[in-house]
């Protein structure tokens, strides 16, 4: 017989290896972009206009792009992904069709984004004809995030314990009243991540807005104009092979935005939970 | 002298998923008085306690016959509203659960859900509600620090405090004291004493001598039925059935 306090030691060893590799990967790569990148980000890259298809001048547009395009698809996709969890977990009792909502979700989130790209060209681009703009990308990357924030908040949803909610009700509140006041406020940080995942997932996103949004590198004056995100702009200059250090460059933008946004959400958080418990 | 009828209950049935979880219950709770509940747990007390303000609705597989009547009305009729029932029957649960927030929109939690909006009419409601739960001197200082920095036994009285806001008629109470030390016990049923002026009380309990202590009348639940029902004085010292007997003087099972 194996001695427990040997397999104990091991177990710790095993798991303290895996979370090191993982950590070490993650560190690296992260790393290995900073490094190649970092040196050729300035104020200037960042406030001023690509020239000659991006092999000089800055990722102003793009960084414009992003923030227009990431935002619009979160301000959509959010309501009606919320708003489903809601109804999935409030309003209607375990059934067959609430079974069916859940697993079609589920799948919709299997989905590799390219189909949503496709889609998203024949429907919003082609047959709707609203061309590759600012508002057809949004959409499609607003159908390509739903099932996360569905999920997400329906998981988040059913974490408020279930003595709130029979609180509220003995208190004369109606069901919409509970949700409000009490289900939604305590399931926020749980909503919130989903969200986080998913302004992640469009923000990184480049096969969807290539096929829905376009590449132009103006800035766009409307939500019709055609743009292009960083992403889509990394994924150019490096695949054209237009410029080595101008894509590191905008891949260290990007990741230091993407974490800045993720620390910001963190500590409003916080601070939304500290505020409201008093 | 004659008591007020609050809650008329005739051959109340309630059946839970195939199992007849109240058979035939009926029986008259006075008004301003307090009912004490005794019986053993699952026999029925606190679903009892849940269909009298409608709040076993929202459980999938239940179904409840016979009448429930409150001041003469039919809580069940198609025209009653449970939100509204709700408003005049106050719940107290048997833990302590404030909602994370403040103490003071703990209290104000139900009369704002009523449409109260008025800064000073709120203030007076938490003031007023807080006395009323014995519970005013302990927290003045911090109504707006969270609910959740109470001890138990001063949510559980925070607990009274936000159902007394409502001015309810009834207050329900299920096992208020099951997680409380004697000293919160103690305060909580002071409580009970003074607001049974104001409010009918209905107090189910694991704890027969708190029964003794605080209740009017006295109902024994057994197995889903209720054994037997009468003034406190009579149950306790002369039961009229062998069971009561058993279980009051802790000889059961």
């Amino acid at each position: 017989m194996i001695n427990p306090r040997f397999t104990q030691v091991i177990a710790v060893l095993l798991l303290a290896l895996a979370t090191l590799f993982t950590l070490a990967i993650l560190v690296f790569i992260i790393g290995f972009i900073l490094s190649k990148g970092l040196a050729h980000v300035d104020i200037d890259f960042i406030l001023s206009n690509p020239e000659d298809m991006g092999r000089a001048g800055g990722i102003y547009p793009t960084i414009i792009g992003t923030l227009i395009l990431s935002t619009l698809s979160i301000l959509i996709a959010a309501p009606f992904g919320i708003g489903t969890a809601v109804f999935l977990t409030e309003y209607t009792r375990e059934s067959r069709v609430t079974r069916i909502i859940r697993f079609g979700a589920d799948c919709l989130a299997g989905i590799p984004s390219i189909i949503f790209g496709l889609f998203g060209f024949i429907f919003f681009v082609t047959t709707l004809g609203m061309s590759w703009s600012i508002l057809s990308g949004s959409l499609t990357l607003a159908f390509m995030i739903l099932p996360t924030i569905i999920r997400t908040s329906e998981e988040a949803i059913k974490s408020v314990p279930y003595a709130y909610r029979d609180v509220s009700f003995s208190l004369g509140a109606t069901l919409w009243q509970t949700v409000r006041k009490v289900v939604l406020p305590n399931a926020l940080p749980g909503i919130l991540t989903g969200i986080m995942l998913s302004l992640g997932r469009s923000i990184g996103e480049t096969a969807v807005v290539i096929f829905t949004a376009g590449s132009s590198l103006r800035t766009p004056q409307s939500l019709f104009d055609s743009i292009r995100t960083m992403s889509v702009h990394f994924y150019i200059l490096a695949r054209e092979g237009l410029s080595n250090e101008k894509a590191y460059a905008t891949a260290t933008v990007l990741i230091i935005s993407i974490l800045a946004i993720n620390l910001i959400s963190y500590w409003l958080m916080i601070r939304f939970i500290s505020k409201r418990s008093g | 002298m004659e008591d007020t009828v609050k809650f008329k209950i005739e051959n109340l049935n309630v059946y839970w998923s195939g199992s007849h979880v109240l058979k035939s219950i009926s029986m008259d709770i006075g008004a301003n008085k307090i009912l004490g509940i005794i019986g053993p747990s699952g026999s029925g007390k606190t679903v009892f306690l849940r269909t009298l303000n409608r709040l076993n609705d929202m459980e999938l597989q239940i179904r409840i016959e016979g009448g429930v009547l409150l001041d003469g009305k039919d809580i069940f009729a198609p025209g009653m509203d449970p939100v509204m029932l709700r408003k005049k029957i106050g719940m107290v649960f048997a833990l302590p659960i404030p909602l994370p927030a403040s103490i003071y929109n703990n209290i104000i939690y139900g009369p704002s859900l009523s449409g109260i909006t008025n800064k000073n009419r709120l203030d007076e409601i938490v003031v007023k509600s807080l006395k009323s739960a014995f519970l005013w001197d302990e927290v003045k200082d911090r109504l707006k620090t969270s609910a959740m920095r109470l001890s138990g036994g001063q949510q559980q009285r925070l607990c009274l405090a936000r159902t007394l806001a409502m001015e309810p008629e009834v207050i329900l109470l299920d096992e208020p004291c099951s997680g409380l030390d004697p000293i919160s016990t103690t305060q909580i049923e002071y409580a009970l004493k003074e607001l049974k002026k104001n409010y009918t009380i209905v107090l189910v309990t694991n704890n027969t001598k708190q029964a003794a202590r605080v209740a009017d009348n006295t109902a024994f639940f057994l197995m889903n039925e209720l054994i037997e029902y009468g003034p406190t004085g009579t149950i306790f010292t002369v039961p009229g059935d062998i069971r009561t007997m058993d279980y009051i003087t802790g000889r059961f099972g």
